[in-house]
């Protein structure tokens, strides 16, 4: 190394003022020296000093975001509660179609315990078709995204149990399977398989041919190349698919319960209906929200935790609960 | 540091190279019967009009691309299939975005399997070198197109690679950052002996870097001429730029290109 050159001499000039001061200003800053007093300005996009990432935030700032979040979806859920109990309450319509609120909190205490039974078998049913559509969608996803051959033969299954109505193939499900769980599982398992395949194809195919091609010459196989690159390239892609899911595996376990079953909150709801009990009706939908809510607040959960990287980027950009 | 014994022998032949891409609606020729040989530790700039199949010729190096006909040889083995003796820079850095510098860096050590330890203290050495020291956390999208850039060149870098292969990679940054990193990597060319192959449309950096200047004609790519670059192996940037020989070959290079177009 020569001592004129203009980067060495940069680098000695930034050694002199210390390592805080270069994490300050860039790397940008040690190749040109004359730039230096410049340097901040002129790397606006460089992240602060001390590792290059903004500070975690503290709890009570995290709390004071979260209620933050929290209070427009709560200030229309009381509107819409105020409403209900007005419109219930001085009898706009008669009560046996639309209880108070009151008659509904009333019945879900009462018949709590009954009601947590059912709830469990519906929440059962439903975890269980999502993570089986989850995983079954997400192998099918990788053999069309990885071969032709497979693309041509799955995604006319795919697309075809998509389009036939669950609802129309539900009795036949039971006249096979029985009255058990199984017809429920395999509904939900069918309506919530296709956003899986269609998110996991599309997050797989995005993968930067590049990268691709930089991951030949690094000597890598298949696996390695899934694993490290095609993979967690897919998981935004991915992770949106899976929100859908979940929100339908609900509807697929509770269109199970329709068509015959002798518990779960589908089976609830024929019952209320046919008594015309509606506080145990409206009891019971509220039951089978909270379930669809609950859930997909923990597919976001994981999420965050998956690809904090992607939630980061952004951040600011609030559609969901997060 | 010493640059490396300059052995004997081509880095890199190529003979009588055609691509011919064949689509749905028609036929394109992307290179036409190339030949070049590229002694190790030479710098090989390569000039021309977009389209003329320069990055097809830096991908059938790597084994990427196949040609249509003619042989390919990469340290004096016959390419077939992807190479592994070679590091490879794009005009996108292609950074993992869910990584850090650092650890995009050592994509390269974990693809190929390499010594955890002995790939981590190359890897701060190279961040080192490169300025990135206190970046090696952030993520791509949290460092400037120069410091993404940066972190590219490293990667490639990290297994020590005999050939270097870049492809327009200071294409997307501003003057001023382009001309910092065209000096460091002399530096680095300098320092390491690796040969290096890479693709520009900037004359100046073709002239600053190149031991030899290739230009190629429009499409389909045929190699016009080569210019040895009569500059000192050790060059300064301000220097390079003042020099006589310089300007001399830099109008050369402008005009020729600058035919070449006009003929298509
Ligand atoms: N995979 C491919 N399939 C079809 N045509 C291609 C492919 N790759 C490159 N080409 C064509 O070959 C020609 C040369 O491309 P390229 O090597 O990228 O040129 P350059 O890098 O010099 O701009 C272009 O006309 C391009 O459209
Ligand atoms: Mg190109």
């Amino acid at each position: 190394m020569t001592e004129n050159s203009l980067d060495t001499a940069g680098r000695r000039a930034a050694d002199q003022t210390g390592g805080a001061r270069a994490a300050a200003s860039g790397p940008e800053s040690l190749a040109a020296p004359e730039a230096a007093d410049s340097a901040t300005s002129s790397t606006a996009v460089a992240p602060p000093p001390g590792g290059g990432r903004p500070p975690r935030p503290t709890l009570g700032r995290r709390a004071v975001v979260f209620a933050d979040s929290l209070w427009r979806p709560a200030l229309v859920l009381a509107v819409f509660f105020v409403a209900w109990w007005f419109v219930a309450a001085r009898e706009y319509v008669p009560n046996y179609l639309v209880p108070t609120p009151g008659q509904v909190w009333e019945t879900m205490t009462t018949q709590w315990s009954e009601l947590a039974r059912h709830t469990v078998v519906t929440l059962y049913e439903t975890v269980l078709g999502f993570v089986l559509a989850a995983a079954l969608g997400l192998v099918t996803a990788v053999a069309i995204a990885y071969s032709r051959t497979l693309d041509k033969a799955l995604y006319p299954i795919v697309l075809f149990a998509q389009v036939i109505p669950k609802i129309a193939i539900a009795p036949l499900l039971v006249v096979w399977f029985g009255l058990g769980l199984t017809p429920k599982i395999i509904l939900a398992v069918l309506i919530a398989f296709f956003p899986v395949v269609i998110s996991g194809v599309a997050g797989l195919r995005s993968t930067d041919p590049e990268l691709l091609d930089l991951a030949a010459t690094m000597g890598a196989g298949p696996w390695r190349t899934f694993r490290k690159i095609r993979f967690p390239n897919a998981l935004p892609h991915l992770m949106a698919g899976l929100k859908v899911a979940v929100t339908l595996a609900v509807v697929g376990a509770v269109v199970g319960e329709f068509v015959g079953a002798s518990e779960g909150l589908g089976y609830v709801l024929l019952l209320a209906n046919g008594n015309l009990d509606a506080p145990l009706l409206f009891a019971d939908l509220i039951l089978m929200s909270a379930i669809g809510i609950v859930l997909f607040v923990l597919v976001e959960i994981a999420e965050a935790l998956l690809i904090p990287w992607h939630a980061s980027r952004r951040a600011g950009v609030s559609l969901t609960t997060s | 540091m010493t640059p490396a014994p300059a052995a004997t022998g081509t880095a890199i032949g190529m003979s009588g190279l055609t691509v011919r891409f064949t689509t749905r609606r028609s036929q394109t020729t992307a290179l036409d019967n190339v030949s070049l040989d590229i002694e190790p530790g030479e710098f090989v700039t390569i000039v021309g009009p977009s389209g003329c199949g320069k990055s097809t010729l830096l991908k059938i190096v790597a084994g990427l691309v196949t040609p249509t006909s003619g042989e390919v040889s990469l340290l004096r083995r016959p390419v077939r299939g992807p190479q592994k003796e070679i590091g490879f820079v794009f005009q996108k850095a292609a950074l993992l975005e869910w990584r850090g510098a650092r650890a995009n860096i050592l994509l390269q050590a974990e693809m190929r399997g390499m010594d955890r330890t002995t790939a981590a203290r190359r890897a701060d050495e190279l961040i080192e070198m490169t300025g990135l020291t206190g970046f090696e956390k952030a993520l791509p999208h949290e460092l400037s197109g120069g410091m993404q850039q940066r972190v590219a060149l490293c990667r490639a870098l990290l297994h020590s690679p005999p050939v270097l292969l870049m492809d327009e990679p200071f294409g997307a940054l501003d003057a001023l950052t382009r001309e910092q990193m065209n000096a460091e990597l002399h530096r680095i060319w300098r320092e390491t002996g690796t040969t290096v192959v890479l693709v520009t449309h900037s004359i100046a950096e073709a002239v600053f870097l190149g031991t030899r200047v290739v230009v190629m004609s429009p499409r389909p790519g045929r190699i016009i001429r080569t210019f040895p670059v009569e500059l000192p192996a050790h060059r300064d940037y301000a220097q390079v730029m003042s020099d006589p020989r310089f300007d001399r070959l830099a109008t050369d290079l402008r005009g020729l290109l600058g035919s070449a177009a006009a003929n298509h």
